[in-house]
């Protein structure tokens, strides 16, 4: 018999990628955290950001707040999938229904003398991020925006001497009276 | 206070497990002690409404209770310990994690004061098991013991059905609280699965059955999930319309083999007039099944000139592999009742006789077709003979995996659904041995025949003690062909006829492990001999296990090279080294 020809066959797909902000209501259990993040590292779902917390305590209820980006065939798949889980109440694509806004709270150690510590504070202004702890030779900055914006300060500061970041993760919520 | 001393509903963790089985209707399950069930083990003991099957491994517990559940449509209930008891688990809860099979296992856990020590047979039961169930919980009081039995019940047997898992630590099963029975509360409120199909979705549906020229109805596991009512609506929807059927691996049986619209099973080892049906068909209705990749082939080419329904009761079930038209989510038996009221009032059958022409012309090509001798035995004469000798008997048949379990969807013909059980979508070599076992123990009065391989069937062949303790006389039917088949068949096909480690070397004397066991063993070579001695195996009223020698390379046709489309199947009369080189070639598929 003929040798077969070349390397395995494997099918390409080539659908553009979409980024969306998934907003999940869930049972506060033990595990539930878990079960959504296993699901994504299971089905090799990406996560780009990821904010959870208990929302309504009384009810036990959390939100977690997704950013994940794939074609529209596998964005789907992720909110069926989350849908289904038992402890999962309700899932709403945040970037579909175009009626959202998105905020993240980042702090940002910045370490400079003189003339940098003047642009620093020039910038700072210029973004509405706050000055929340300061010493001679450092500042740290509080900001909030949505993810552009937040990156943007970050790269701004690269050169006046950035230190370290911590950032939350995006929070969303549906513009309007209605609830989700 | 009150006197709590009396309250009949005031017992054990240990007692509340047994009490939540019997409420369950659970009459059987399959279990393996350990330290960390000794206190339900215990319970088990002083009682007699639940039969406990010791098996020889925790694996077999769980594949016995997969057959038991897909023989009977109840839930299979597994028991086991801690730790080495639990991870054997993984196996079966994933393969009916895939197979959607209810299964309630139940798993003894470290004392709640050692979780996170590294205690003695400590694992991390809910973390390892997650991925492998439809859900898992872990009680670490005893007071929410009962929701949580009640709730796994629920779970396993609603909506899709699956495998959940129950974790009690064993100083919960120690302490006492509250039973109450099962009620509607006991369910997380977020979990509401979806039965009845939305109705525009129904019309549409019904408006492109009624205009379908070329028309396909493709059915799956979820037909016989969905119960006795689901199949009867299939069959009733298939006289209705005229049309066509086909079916996956786990949905064979709901539309009888004997049935005159029946085209055979479809995807890589399916028919050639199923595979071309649905390549060239103009409108499909999938109910109950997934378009797995061993059913579409290459997905950029599958079916491409057709309007697609597809009936599911999983959400993520719909657009997952392949795009369809009309989705209609909700359970298969529901939805078909919704189709079938719909379309008698409103359509009427449609003229389809040049559809049926051209099927006619591809099942001429006669795709199963294999060359019979006098000197060796067919694999498919050796199942053909099993299919004959018991037509009409009471049969149930599992198989392990390999080309004997494609052999048996091929040449054995179920009439009824429930009556085959097989490792589908995780393909668990040593499945059939432990599910036949499971079959057994729910009905005991019938034929119960494993179809098994040389290979497989040693990975559990330890619950031939099983078998033998209960007295269950199951058959296994090796078709030893003395190699790992169908890794031969690949490594022959695609990677130069290179048999890297697929030969079974140092195979047991079958015969002298059977008496071992305290069972019946038999050997046939020569296709004289075939059936006489299935005959044997028939009457014998003990585990029987029965070698059957059969041809050694021989291989399962027809085929679609995986990667390729429903219409560029290998035919058998067209494997000659030659044809399959080229159905091969343009690279190696990688699944
Ligand atoms: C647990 C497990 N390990 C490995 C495989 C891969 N596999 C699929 S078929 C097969 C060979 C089966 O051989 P045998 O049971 O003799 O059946 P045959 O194909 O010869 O009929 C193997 C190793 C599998 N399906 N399951
Ligand atoms: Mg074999």
């Amino acid at each position: 018999m003929n040798q077969p020809a070349s390397a395995y066959f494997i099918e390409e797909r080539h659908d553009p990628n979409e980024t969306h902000t998934l907003a999940v209501l869930v049972q506060n259990e033990p595990g539930v955290l878990a079960r959504v993040i296993g699901l994504f590292s299971g089905r090799g779902y990406n996560i780009e950001s990821l904010t959870v917390s208990e929302t309504e305590a009384q009810k036990h209820l959390s939100r977690i707040t997704i950013v994940t980006t794939g074609t529209p065939m596998v964005i789907a798949q992720i909110k069926n999938q989350l849908d289904r889980m038992i402890p999962v109440y309700q899932v709403v694509d945040m970037t579909q229904t175009r009626r959202s806004i998105e905020r993240e709270l980042a702090m940002v150690k910045v370490r400079g003398q003189g003339e940098h510590r003047v642009e620093t504070l020039r910038l700072a202004d210029a973004f509405r991020a706050r000055v929340i702890d300061a010493t001679t030779e450092s500042f740290v900055f509080e900001i909030t925006g949505n993810t552009d914006k937040i990156n943007q300060f970050i790269d701004l500061m690269r050169p006046l001497g950035l230190v370290e970041v911590s950032r939350t993760g995006v929070a969303a919520i549906g513009r309007g009276p209605e609830g989700m | 206070m009150s006197d709590k001393s009396h309250d009949p509903n005031q017992m054990t963790g240990a007692a509340m497990i047994v009490r939540a089985l019997i409420d369950h209707g659970v009459t059987d399950i399959f279990g393996y002690p350990g330290g960390a069930v000794l206190p339900i083990y215990d319970e088990i003991f002083q009682q007699s409404e639940v039969q406990h099957i010791l098996v020889r491994h925790e694996q077999g517990a769980g594949h016995a209770a997969e057959g038991y559940a897909r023989s009977t449509g109840k839930p299979g209930v597994a028991l086991v310990t801690s730790g080495p008891g639990a991870t054997n688990m993984v196996t079966p809860l994933t393969d009916a994690l895939m197979d959607s099979i209810p299964l309630v296992c139940i798993s003894g856990q470290v004392p709640t004061h050692l979780i996170g020590n590294d205690a003695f047979q400590e694992c991390d039961t809910v973390g390892i098991t997650r991925p492998c169930t439809k859900h898992n919980w872990l009680v670490r009081d005893v007071n929410d013991l009962a929701k949580v039995l009640h709730e796994a019940f629920y779970v396993a047997t609603s909506g899709r059905p699956g495998p959940v898992l129950v974790d009690v630590p064993k100083d919960v099963q120690f302490a006492t609280g509250t039973y109450h029975p099962p009620r509607k509360s006991d369910v997380h409120r977020s979990y509401a699965p979806r039965v009845k199909g939305d109705a525009a979705q129904i019309r549409k549906a019904v408006a492109l059955l009624a205009g379908a020229k070329r028309p396909v109805i493709y059915s799956g596991g979820g037909v016989i999930n969905s119960g006795p009512e689901a199949t009867k609506l299939l069959r009733e929807l298939v006289e209705v319309t005229g049309f066509p059927i086909t079916s996956t691996l786990m949905g064979l049986g709901a539309y009888p083999a004997s049935g005159k619209n029946w085209l055979g099973m479809l995807g890589m080892h399916g028919t050639y007039e199923a595979n071309m049906a649905m390549h060239d068909c103009d409108v499909m209705l999938c109910v109950g099944a997934r378009f797995d990749d061993r059913i579409t082939g290459r997905v950029d080419a599958f079916s491409p000139g057709s309007k697609k329904i597809h009936i599911d009761i999983d959400p993520s079930s719909i657009n997952k592999n392949i795009r369809v038209d009309v989705p209609i989510i909700g359970d298969c038996g529901n939805i078909l009742g919704d189709i079938l009221q719909v379309f008698k009032a409103e359509a009427k059958k449609p003229e389809i006789k040049n559809w049926w022409q051209q099927i006619a012309q591809w099942r001429a090509r006669n795709s199963l077709y294999y060359k019979k001798s006098n000197d060796v035995i067919l694999p498919q004469h050796a199942i053909q003979s099993l299919f004959e000798a018991t037509r009409g008997k009471d049969t149930y048949i599992t198989t392990e995996v390999g080309q004997h379990q494609m052999w048996a969807a091929q040449f054995y013909g179920f009439e009824e659904p429930h009556r085959w059980m097989t490792s589908g979508g995780l393909g668990t070599m040593g499945y059939g041995l432990p599910a036949a076992v499971g079959v057994q123990v729910a009905h005991p009065d019938s034929l119960v025949i494993d179809i098994a391989g040389d290979a497989s069937v040693q990975m559990t062949m330890q619950e031939m003690s099983t078998a033998v303790q209960y007295e269950l006389p199951i058959k296994i039917f090796i078709l030893n062909n003395q190699y790992m088949g169908m890794v031969r068949q690949w490594q022959q096909l695609l990677h130069g006829n290179r048999l890297s480690h697929s030969y079974s070397e140092a195979l047991p004397d079958f015969v002298k492990l059977a008496e071992a066991y305290g069972a019946v063993g038999l050997q046939v070579h020569k296709p004289g001999d075939l059936d006489g001695a299935i005959q044997e195996m028939i009457s014998v009223k003990r585990p029987v296990l029965f070698d059957c020698r059969v041809a050694a390379l021989e291989n399962c046709f027809p085929m679609i090279p995986s990667g390729k489309a429903h219409n560029e199947m290998l035919l058998p009369e067209q494997a000659n080294d030659e044809a399959t080189a080229k159905a091969f070639a343009g690279g190696k598929a990688l699944v």
